[in-house]
C-alpha cells in the first residue's frame, strides 16, 4: 500500500516537473511549479525529512511561487508578452541547459560519496546545543553554509532593489495596496496575522529540538507581513528606513559576531563550545528568523515604485 | 460476534470519514473541470476545501494520540477555511469587475 503511494507520488513529481518545463505559457508553468513544490514536500515527509519538507513547502512552493506570480503580473502590466515562450527550440539556451545538466551529472559521479552519518556525528550531537540533528548540522557543524545562505538572501534583495528607478528610490517599496475598509481582505488582514505570527514564532522556537527553524518560521512570518501589507493594515517601508535596514542585517551580523567570538576565544571561526552552544544557537536562530522574514517579505514586495498604476 | 475494541473502531472511523472527504475532493475537482463559469467553479473549489478537508481532518483526528494533536488539526482546518473563504471572495469580485467591464 505504501509502495503504491510512493510510486504514485514519484510519477506525479516527474509528470508535474515535465508539465512545468515543457508546457506552453508562463502562467501555466508557474502553477505547475507551485504544485511541484507541494508534491516534493510530501515526498520529503515520506522520507522522514520533516525539516526539509517544511522548508520546501514554505520557500520552494509558497514563496518562490509568489515571487514567480508577482513577476508574471509585472510582465503583464508592463506589456511584455508573458504568454509566449519561445515558439520553437532555442538552440543556445538548450545547449547551456544541457551543458549545465551534464556538469551536474559529472559532478555527481566525480565527487566521492559522502560518508553516512557515523558514530562521530552521534557522539558530537549531545555537545551541539540542539536536540534536532538538522539544526545541529545547520547552525553548528556546518554553520558556514548557513551563514553564506543568509548573506545570499540579502544580496538577492539588493539585486531586486537595483531594478527600481532612480526617481522612485525614496518612495515606499512595491505597488500601493488598497483594500475596502471593513471588506473581506481588510478583515483577513486582521484575523490571520496574530495566528500566523504565533505559528511563525513557534516554528523558530521549536527548531532547536523539533522540525522547524529560522528559515521555516521566517517564511511564515514573511507571509504574515505580506498579508497585512496586501490588506493595507501596514504600509511597506522605504529603503531609507533604518529600522528595516537593521532588521535585514541583524541575522548575518549576530551570526558573524558569534563566529568571530568563536575565532577569538574558542579556537575557530564559528566554533561553539558545548556549554554555551544551546544559548548561542537560539540567539542566532532568533536573529536569523527576523532577517529572513523581512528579507523574504521585501523580496516579494519588490523595488520601490512610486506613481505606478496600481 | 465480538465487540471491536477502540483501536479497531477508530480505524473504521478513519476509513469512513477520509472516504467521505475524498468524495468531496473528487466532486470538487470534477466541478472545477466541468462547471461553466468562475463563480460555479469557485463553489466547487470551496466545497472541496471546506467539506473535503474537514472530513479528512475528522478522519485523521481518530488516529491522534493527544488532544493537542486534535487541536492542531482543527486549527489547520480553520485556517484553510478562512483562507479559502477570503480567496474565493477576492477572485469572485475580480471576475465580477471583469464581467462588468472593470
Amino acid at each position: 500500500m505504501t509502495l503504491l503511494l510512493d510510486v504514485t507520488l514519484c510519477a506525479f513529481v516527474l509528470g508535474i516537473a515535465l508539465a512545468a518545463v515543457a508546457g506552453h505559457g508562463v502562467f501555466r508553468a508557474v502553477v505547475f511549479f507551485i504544485v511541484y513544490g507541494l508534491l516534493l514536500s510530501v515526498a520529503w515527509v515520506r522520507l522522514d525529512a520533516v525539516n526539509v519538507a517544511l522548508a520546501e513547502a514554505a520557500i520552494g512552493g509558497g514563496l518562490t511561487g509568489v515571487l514567480l506570480l508577482t513577476t508574471y503580473g509585472k510582465l503583464a502590466r508592463d506589456g511584455a508578452e508573458a504568454g509566449a515562450m519561445g515558439g520553437g527550440f532555442n538552440l543556445p539556451v538548450g545547449l547551456i541547459c544541457a551543458g549545465l545538466s551534464g556538469a551536474l551529472v559529472w559532478a555527481w559521479f566525480a565527487l566521492p560519496l559522502p560518508d553516512a552519518p557515523g558514530p562521530q556525528t552521534a557522539e558530537a550531537l549531545p555537545r551541539a546545543g540542539a536536540g534536532n540533528p538538522v539544526t545541529a548540522v545547520l547552525l553548528n557543524f556546518r554553520a558556514w553554509d548557513t551563514l553564506l545562505e543568509s548573506v545570499v538572501l540579502l544580496t538577492a534583495l539588493i539585486g531586486v532593489w537595483i531594478l527600481g528607478r532612480d526617481e522612485d528610490w525614496h518612495a515606499r517599496l512595491g505597488l500601493p495596496q488598497h483594500s475596502r475598509p471593513g471588506g473581506v481582505m481588510a478583515g483577513f488582514g486582521r484575523v490571520l496575522p496574530p495566528v500566523g505570527f504565533l505559528v511563525g514564532v513557534y516554528l523558530v522556537y521549536v527548531g532547536a529540538d523539533h522540525p522547524g527553524g529560522a528559515f521555516q518560521g521566517g517564511t511564515v512570518l514573511a507571509a504574515v507581513g505580506l498579508v497585512a501589507a496586501l490588506a493595507g493594515q501596514i504600509r511597506p517601508p522605504r529603503i531609507s528606513d533604518w529600522q528595516w535596514r537593521a532588521a535585514l542585517v541583524v541575522g548575518p551580523l549576530v551570526f558573524i559576531t558569534s563566529g568571530l567570538a568563536g575565532a577569538m576565544f574558542f579556537g575557530g571561526f564559528l566554533t561553539l563550545p558545548a556549554d554555551i552552544a544551546a544559548g548561542a544557537i537560539f540567539a542566532i536562530e532568533a536573529a536569523l528568523a527576523v532577517s529572513i522574514a523581512v528579507t523574504l517579505a521585501l523580496l516579494v514586495i519588490g523595488p520601490p515604485q512610486a506613481g505606478h498604476r496600481a | 460476534m465480538p465487540i471491536p475494541d477502540h483501536a479497531t473502531l477508530a480505524t473504521y472511523a478513519t476509513y469512513a470519514f477520509t472516504g467521505v472527504g475524498l468524495f468531496f475532493f473528487i466532486a470538487g475537482t470534477v466541478g472545477i473541470l466541468r462547471f461553466p463559469d468562475v463563480f460555479s467553479r469557485l463553489h466547487a473549489l470551496t466545497k472541496a476545501d471546506n467539506l473535503g478537508l474537514g472530513f479528512i481532518t475528522l478522519g485523521v483526528a481518530f488516529q491522534a494520540d493527544t488532544w493537542r494533536d486534535i487541536a492542531v488539526l482543527a486549527l489547520i482546518w480553520a485556517l484553510a477555511l478562512v483562507a479559502a473563504g477570503t480567496v474565493s471572495q477576492l477572485i469572485a469580485r475580480d471576475a465580477l469587475a471583469e464581467r462588468d467591464g472593470r
